[in-house]
């Protein structure tokens, strides 16, 4: 019983190291895909990101162009919104960004992009086509 | 044999998390690429030049700038005639006051703000409530505890002591405009000086411009030098104290705690309001800018939890002979400033974002004194 309690140590010392790791709030998991091209939740659509400043600043107010096809590559009609935040801060985006228009390759031009942090930050695209209601989720490291 | 397991697998964690440990605080301070970046951002070589005010059409004219510079000095400008931009906004002391609430004719709810850099900031006062500078300085003109005038009367003063210089940068006598058009550029006017208002350079800026040049540099202390490894690294300052002026000139709920014998304070949550109805704003009448040119006000996030008791992130750039701190000078020491993001405390409404940052005694006083390696170096900075 004293020996299975020595084993105590060791694993107390991994979780609290781990605690500590987790509390800097400066590490995302592992396994995010930072790809700004894929298809929406439910599969519905293929959506496709493009900053209009690359690398994606921090602290600039820009625009992003935002294309929705179907699986055979064709633009899609659909309405769409874009939000977004920091998880690990438990905020939003520091601006509310708003569909402007179309560019000439039928993308949405999306307005008043901000990040105001570097760090991870989560893009949700809320699409509303001919296919149904679906949601593009992205990943961005800044 | 189990016990010899568990016990060399203990020595073999604290041998690792000890060599961790020394490793990241070797002398030599050998910048990962990342920080490099990092600490290139924030020197003031990476500011760019003044952005444009669109919504001010003399922002840049340097006979407006002189009128500006005259009214900021000009007691004449209030209810008493004691009380000038500049009674508050000290010139010797970065444009603020030194005091936790500021005093005109009578006391503010709020600390003054310095003035170096605002420029560049889409925001102005702690909530944001105006989207410029020149909308900005008409606001404490008829606040009744700053100056405690009025538009007519400021526009009287103005009219009768300094007619020409008006009449020269507007292309009209004050008193042969509309009342809010001759206000507004008064404004307007104060603004063009302010906007010459930049921030000195630090020994901090001379260490990142040798570290962003690969090279070595003494212009910062050991203690220093760790307290910014801090500052950009394990105490997650640089989430909000970004870029060369250090703030993201955003609002921010830190768990700063409310002062009793003050009114309830919303920060950004009214202030983001206040700038939408305000009719100075870069949508309005008096603005300059057309309506595309005013994207902050556009894409402003106007509502929401995140808002309630959020205030402004301050520049720390000289922070450290700007003592007290907070939005009402809640805070008398660089040292209790950086305790209280270490502790988090739960913000008395809304919701603080701050996390607990397990700083020992050590590392604060090696970020107070990286924040002290901030002091100005004297010499007023021209336009980059």
């Amino acid at each position: 019983m004293q020996i299975n309690k020595l084993w105590l140590i060791p694993a107390a010392l991994l979780v609290a190291g781990g605690i500590a790791f987790a509390a800097t709030r400066s590490t995302p998991p592992a396994d995010l895909d930072y790809s700004l091209s894929h298809r929406s939740d439910e599969g519905l659509y293929q959506v496709t990101l493009v900053p209009s400043i690359d690398p994606v600043p921090v602290g600039k107010m820009h625009a992003w162009l935002v294309e929705v096809t179907d699986s055979e590559g064709q633009l899609v009609e659909a309405e769409i919104a874009l939000d977004g935040g920091m998880p690990q801060h438990g905020h939003g985006l520091p601006t509310v960004p708003q569909v402007t228009g179309k560019d000439h390759h039928g993308r949405h031009i999306v307005g008043g992009m901000r990040f105001n942090m570097p760090g991870w930050w989560v893009l949700n695209v809320d699409i509303d086509g001919s296919a149904g209601a679906d949601t593009a989720t992205f990943n961005l490291a800044l | 044999m189990s016990r010899t397991l568990a016990l060399v697998s203990t020595a073999a964690i604290l041998l690792v998390a000890t060599g961790g440990i020394l490793a990241s605080r070797g002398g030599t301070y050998d910048w990962t690429e990342q920080e490099r970046q990092r600490i290139a951002s924030l020197s003031l070589s990476s500011l760019p030049a003044l952005p444009p005010d669109p919504s001010n059409a003399v922002a840049d004219d340097p006979a407006a700038a002189a009128l500006g510079r005259d009214l900021f000095f000009d007691t004449r400008l209030s209810a008493n005639g004691e009380v000038a931009c500049a009674s508050c906004h000290l010139p010797d002391r970065q444009f603020q006051d030194g005091t936790p609430l500021g005093h005109g004719i009578g006391e503010t709810t709020r600390r003054t703000m310095p003035i170096a850099g605002t420029a560049y900031s889409p925001w102005l006062f702690w909530d944001g409530r105006a989207d410029s500078q020149w909308a900005q300085a008409l606001g404490p003109l008829e606040n009744p505890v700053e100056h405690g005038s009025n538009r007519k009367d400021v526009v009287e003063v103005v009219s009768a002591n300094y007619r020409d210089e008006f009449t020269k940068v507007f292309g009209q006598a004050p008193d042969e405009m509309p009342l809010d058009m001759a206000f507004a550029s008064v404004g307007k006017a104060i603004a063009a000086f302010e906007r010459t208002i930049l921030p000195e350079r630090s020994r901090f800026d001379a260490y990142a411009d040798a570290v962003a040049a690969g090279e070595g540099s003494d212009a910062l202390a050991e203690q220093e030098v760790e307290g910014l490894r801090l500052f950009i690294g394990k105490a997650e300052c640089l989430n909000c104290h970004n870029g060369p002026l250090l703030t993201d000139n955003d609002f921010h709920n830190t768990g700063v705690p409310a002062v009793r014998s003050l009114p309830t304070d919303t920060g950004r949550a009214e202030g983001a309001q206040t700038v939408q109805l305000d009719p100075f704003n870069c949508l309005g009448s008096f603005s300059d800018a057309a309506p595309e040119q005013c994207a902050e006000l556009t894409f402003m996030k106007a509502s929401g939890e995140e808002l309630v008791r959020a205030f402004k992130t301050p520049s720390l750039r000289q922070v450290a002979q700007r003592a007290p701190f907070m939005h009402a000078g809640q805070i008398v020491s660089l040292a209790e400033v950086v305790a209280h993001y270490n502790s988090a405390p739960h913000a008395s409404a809304g919701h603080s974002e701050l996390v607990p940052l397990n700083l020992t005694q050590e590392e604060q006083d090696a970020l107070v004194a990286f924040l002290q390696a901030l002091d100005g170096d004297g010499q007023q900075r021209a336009e980059p």
